[in-house]
């Protein structure tokens, strides 16, 4: 079956138009709040566009979920292409459509009652133009996993880009938030940039810009150093969506000083997406020829390029996390030591996309585990908690229930089992290990010696909330119950998870298998089979 | 082996293509001569599930018999052929499933039936299907399961087939290990739900409640374990067992049991961690949050002994870490801090090591030239399965040898075997990997230090017995001689170093290490005296240590010193602590008629003809053994009293409390001593069939001088 036609195609973007709405509507609430409700008093800003955010997110889930089952896979099958083949309706990308909605959605609970995000001095006024962006920065995620063009590939990237410049530096009177987004822009720029001259080669070889076109273009085939030239500065833009070093620079900065939630949200959404482009590019655009006969080196490139990037990236990520003072600096540099292990589960794409299915896996346990973590800086935020690693001295008799949950993310981001965490890194060594090679193996070990390193900083915290007393005069602390209750519904399934996860497992399978076909090429490609 | 006729209860019918040992049990052929006593009799009819489309049959298990037929499992196995997989490896779904709700295990009384039925939902590209019902039931005259495992096309097991049941037991005993596993958690989540307010000895007593049930549970284990089972009886020597699939997609399964190797490390478990409780009494600080983390650290131990899925091995090795990582950091000495950060990082060092072999296993098991004996794998309720994580299944139906390719110019086997036992020698912990021991023992509070020493070491011993040894028995052959040095460098190490000490809690844990080198050069001979001997070590320091690092414990809590030179004259106002004292000093010595002899004399004994320049090294261990604990006993309790502790010591000897928990433990001492058979009982079946198991690996030339050595 073909591409679909652009009119019925719009069936199947109806996810995507809610947002669009959802957005307009709270635009428009924005501009005439004052004359609906304000004026009545009561009723706060931030409360209005928060709800009417979540609202907006839970449509577009259901609206999602009845297009797929209101829609026979005999008449269209998953696996589609729409919109002439700029984007692809599938299962894969419908996995990380629930993923983005989900993410959003937390933020979205977690930027209600923060300081941070929304100014509440002056009458929370920001707080339409916040919700605005963080919806419109969740269509652009849509579109970057969908994307099987270049160009929608690109366009997702900026609108995600853009939007999450502004998000960083929201808080105007803020100098180190503006500070971030300063450089949020630059390093965003450099690597659009680089990006983009790597896409026009590609456009300059196979003289066309869907993924499939280049797959298929003898021209590419033909012309190995041109396209690893082409591939290695694509993987520039990627690897500054996903934070992989060497384009990691921004990351600490921006996550200091961007407000909290869209840390957060910056820390999960983005990286998720740049790997699903990643999984789609590798899978969708890179022509397996080239790399079965190894036209340039004995066996094929990308397992290499992409191996030393993900040895650069954990090592990197994690022993800068060792000194770091700051909580929200030493989540930065955890989160860039996780994009290095997420970039292992791709080197290890391999013929059952075992590889491409773990990466999946880890993505929905770090949503949980990594929101976690940044939902109890805002918590304790919000109680007036600082964002240093010593203001958290004692908080385990302060406030035992949070020091006991942010354990739990701690633990699981360090990969312990019981936990979420341990499945995600067992997926990701068991699909390095699927095929034994000395790099796979090398990578494997070299992965764990870096989880090992990671206790260090994770435990560090628990030391200091645990085996440290707190300060002369620290009472109890108390959270707000919303704040409270999502730490619980995000705490459960990070331990839930690491017991049994056979179902997220299935759907990861399902999403890899039944969904994009491309992605199945992106196995065998990767694997130079 | 006398085989108990009851026992022998075990066995397994199934149709075609499994069938000819059904064949054989077909109703009518029963023998005249068991027309005397009362006997069940299996029948299945139809005798062939041939289908030539999607459709359904009933299948009638029918008691033909003039007993009581127990069936144990009624499971639906897959035909099992190639094309049953896809190009990429994955099987795909079983294409027979039980058309309704599948028949459960019951008692059939004579003439009674049984009905199912079986519906055959194959692939469109699949248009034929031979099935095949196996069960597993006491029909004695059906053959018995590792030798039936030739001609079926699928790998039969025998797993939770309920080995230890014997007349008159229902089918509870698996639950057991659950239940032992299991409970500590329950009770730390009880302790979780009691409010703060309900007083500290609530908390207690739940946690002494949880402990006791415990270990009534193993006394149970000890008195109904069969001491005659083992490879031979089929459930490759394990009782107890219960078995399910837990994780599908990766073939991972809920496996319980125990053996010879385990089930005298899960009664030291209990028995230690009752102990413990009692030694635990005297923590005042945030005593709920104490108890839960003992109670989980329990379950974490108890699970890593009765794991036999390798995946869910690796969840409780783990799990023990987080409980023991507080319970030192909060609860410990002043630098407890810096010593459970360096327990932690140390083990979780190792156990990742762990985490990659256990995967690296994982994928090379079940592959064609890997697999020995069977033609496939499967889960224990018939679906095939590429690969396994089952240890039993690792062990006896792999031969990780035979497919082994060279990286970095080593064997892979050879490499996954030193990952595995860095992984342990940490734990164990052998020397150079040792430094985290004392430091650990120093700051812990002695209930955790009873629990450091009297089980996680033990963990390390074990998991080498049970990996390194059973699922890569060659690659042990070819790292034995470094095992061996090893252990006699932990021995005389750990005894100079133990020399030295002025703090006697510092000075029992460097024991520790030379304690456990007996184990390591014990286990490296591969003579079943050598590994029976490393196991009643195991055993016996687990004791006896537990003693020593109460009776540290006990001066401590009066006067709030450990050094050995600051006593002196103590047997003159504590006659009591005196006797206990120089009573556990001589077990840890070695003292004949105490239980700590035994073992050493097995070690030696084991590993003298093998290596005889190490074990006479050895034994020159026993003297400087002697010697600090003979030194550091003359030290504290001879000599002129130090009039410092007048007020701490005199008139406060040993209370109830601490008499109770050291008396028990002193008797047990006492009684091995004299008479080991209660303990080396249950583990000769297992370790003889370990050792035979091993010893069928040896390459050839070697393979001489080991058996000259037995």
């Amino acid at each position: 079956m073909g591409p679909l036609s652009n009119v019925e195609s719009l069936k199947f973007y109806a996810p995507e138009m809610v947002l669009s709405a959802g957005i307009l509507l709270i635009l428009i609430v924005d501009l005439i709040g004052d004359r609906m409700y304000k004026r009545k008093g009561g009723v706060s800003n931030r409360k209005v566009h928060g709800t009417l955010a979540l609202v907006t997110l839970v449509v577009a889930g259901a609206v999602l979920w009845w297009v797929n089952h209101s829609t026979p896979e005999s008449e269209v099958p998953r696996g589609v292409a729409i919109f002439g083949g700029l984007l692809a309706r599938d299962a894969f990308g419908d996995f990380f459509k629930y993923f983005f909605l989900g993410v959003t959605f937390v933020v979205g609970l977690m930027s209600m009652r923060s300081r941070d995000a929304i100014d509440h001095t002056d009458g929370d006024r920001d707080a339409g133009e916040y919700f605005a962006l963080t919806l419109t920065t969740t269509l652009g995620l849509f579109m970057m996993a969908t994307a099987t063009d270049m160009l929608t590939a690109f366009l997702g990237l900026e609108l995600v880009s853009i939007m999450g410049y502004v998000l960083a530096g929201f808080k105007r009177r803020d100098r180190k938030s503006s500070e971030a987004a300063l450089k949020y822009v630059i390093y965003g720029g450099v690597a659009s940039g680089a990006m983009l001259f790597g896409l026009s080669l590609l456009y300059g070889l196979a003289g066309t810009t869907s993924l499939a076109g280049i797959k298929a273009s003898a021209a590419v085939a033909a012309s190995p150093t041109t396209l690893i030239t082409a591939v290695t500065l694509v993987l520039a833009g990627f690897g500054y969506k996903i934070a992989s070093v060497p384009f990691h620079m921004w990351c600490p900065d921006v996550y200091e000083g961007a407000p909290t939630p869209v840390t957060a949200f910056l820390s999960v959404g983005p990286k998720a997406a740049g790997f699903a482009m990643l999984i789609r590019f590798f899978g969708g655009a890179l022509p397996e020829t080239l790399l079965a006969k190894g036209a340039l080196l004995d066996s094929s490139p990308w397992p290499l390029i992409l191996g030393a990037s993900a040895a650069i990236t954990m090592t990197v990520g994690n022993l800068s996390a060792l000194g770091q003072q700051n909580i929200k600096r030493m989540f930065a540099y955890s989160s860039i030591a996780h994009a290095g292990y997420l970039l292992l589960g791709l080197v290890a794409l391999s013929g059952g996309g075992s590889g491409s299915r773990s990466i999946l896996f880890y993505l929905v346990t770090y949503l949980f585990m990594n929101l976690g973590a940044f939902l109890v800086v805002i918590a304790l935020a919000e109680s007036g908690l600082g964002e240093n690693v010593d203001d958290y001295k004692g908080l385990g008799t302060r406030n035992p229930f949070i020091a006991v949950v942010l354990c739990i993310f701690l633990f699981s981001l360090t990969g312990l089992p019981p936990f979420a965490g341990f499945a995600g890194k067992f997926l990701v060594f068991s699909a390095l290990l699927e095929h034994p090679t000395s790099m796979n193996v090398f990578l494997a070990i070299l992965g764990v010696v870096n989880s090992a390193i990671s206790l260090y900083y994770y435990a560090r915290l628990a030391k200091v909330m645990f085996f440290d007393k707190a300060a002369e005069g620290a009472g109890p602390i108390k959270v707000y119950g919303v704040h409270a209750a999502t730490l619980t519904v995000l705490a459960v399934p990070t331990i839930f998870l690491g017991v049994y996860w056979a179902p997220l497992l299935d759907a990861a399978d399902q999403a890899i298998r039944a969904g994009a076909p491309a992605v199945i090429g992106a196995a065998r490609a990767v694997a130079g089979l | 082996m006398t085989r108990k006729v009851l026992l022998a209860a075990l066995c397994v019918a199934s149709l075609a293509p499994v069938g000819s040992a059904f064949a054989e049990a077909a109703p009518g052929t029963a023998p005249a001569a068991s027309e005397a006593r009362k006997v069940p009799r299996l029948s299945i009819s139809p005798s062939k599930l041939s289908f030539d489309g999607p459709g359904s049959q009933t299948v009638t298990i029918k008691n033909t018999g003039t007993a009581t037929l127990k069936v144990f499992e009624i499971r639906l196995l897959n035909e099992g052929r190639p094309d049953t997989k896809q190009k990429d490896g994955t099987p795909t779904n079983l294409p027979f499933k039980w058309d309704g709700s599948a028949p459960m295990a019951q008692d059939l009384e004579p003439g009674k039936t049984l009905t199912a039925k079986v519906k055959f939902d194959p692939a469109p590209s699949q248009k034929q299907g031979v099935g095949a019902v196996q069960v597993i039931c006491n029909d004695a005259n059906l053959r018995a399961m590792p030798e039936s495992t030739n001609d079926a096309t699928h790998e039969s097991s025998a797993y939770g087939a309920g080995i230890p049941l014997r007349a008159g037991e229902g089918g509870m005993q698996g639950w057991l290990l659950v239940l032992m596993v299991f409970l500590p958690m329950a009770g730390a989540l009880l302790i979780v739900l009691i409010p703060s307010k309900a007083g500290k000895n609530v908390f207690r007593f739940v946690a002494l409640g949880t402990a006791a049930v415990t270990m009534g549970l193993a006394v149970y284990l000890f008195m109904h374990f069969d001491r005659t089972v083992g490879v031979a009886n089929g459930n490759y020597g394990l009782q107890f067992v219960k078995q399910f699939v837990w994780i599908r997609a990766f073939n991972v399964e809920f496996f319980m049991g125990v053996d010879g190797l385990s089930v005298t490390m899960v009664i030291l478990t209990a028995l230690v961690s009752l102990i413990a409780v009692g030694a635990s009494w005297n923590i005042d600080k945030q005593v709920k949050g104490y108890f839960v983390m003992f109670l989980l650290l329990e379950t974490g131990m108890m699970g890593t002994f009765v794991a036999m899925d390798y995946f869910m091995f690796y969840i409780f090795w783990e799990l023990m870490l987080l409980p023991m990582y507080f319970l030192i950091g909060i609860w410990g000495g002043p630098r407890k801090e810096y010593a459970t950060i360096k327990f932690f990082l140390y083990t979780l060092a190792g156990s990742v090591l762990l985490l990659l072999a256990i995967i690296a296993l994982y994928y090379t098991s079940g592959k064609p030239g890997v697999l020995r004996g069977v033609p496939s794998l499967a889960l224990s309720d018939g679906t095939p399965a590429a690969h396994t994580f089952n240890i039993m299944k690792l062990t006896y139906l792999n031969n990780f040898e035979a497919a082994s390719s060279i990286l970095w110019g080593i064997k892979f086997s050879h490499l996954i075997w030193i990952g595995i036992f860095i992984g342990f020698a940490i734990k164990v912990p052998m020397f150079p990997f040792h430094t985290w021991l004392p430091d650990a023992h120093v700051e812990a509070p002695t209930a955790i230090s009873v629990i450091l020493a009297g089980v996680l070491l033990k963990m390390g011993t074990y998991g080498m017995f049970r990996m390194n040894f059973a699922i890569l028995p060659e690659a042990t052959h070819w790292a034995r001689t470094a095992l061996a040095v090893f252990g006699v460098i932990n021995i005389l190490y750990g005894a100079f170093c133990a020399m030295a000490q002025t703090d006697l809690k510092k000075l029992v844990a460097y024991s520790s290490i030379s304690h456990m080198g007996y184990c390591l050069l014990g286990m490296a001979a591969l003579t079943e005296q050598g590994m029976v001997g490393s196991l009643m070590q195991m055993f016996n320091h687990g004791t006896i240590t537990s003693m020593l690092f109460i009776l540290v414990g006990v001066i401590y809590d009066r006067t709030h010193t450990r050094g050995v030179n600051e006593f002196g004259g103590v047997a003159s106002v504590m006659p009591r602590y005196a006797a206990l004292f120089g009573f556990a000093f001589m077990a840890s010595l070695g003292l004949p008629g105490l239980s700590g002899f035994i073992a050493e004399f097995l070690v030696f004994v084991g590993a003298f003809n093998v290596y005889k320049l190490l074990t006479i090294l050895a034994v020159t261990g026993v003297i400087f053994t002697a010697a600090y604990h003979l030194w550091a006993l003359q030290r504290i309790h001879l000599g002129k009293f130090n009039p410092k502790w007048e007020h701490e010591l005199k008139n406060n000897d040993l209370n109830f409390r601490e008499m109770a928990m050291l008396v028990p433990l002193a008797v047990i001492v006492l009684i091995l001593g004299f008479y080991p058979m209660p303990a080396l009982d249950m583990m000769t079946t297992g370790m003889k069939d370990l050792a035979a198991f091993v010893e069928s690996a040896a390459p050839a030339a070697k393979g001489a001088a080991v058996i000259a050595g037995m």
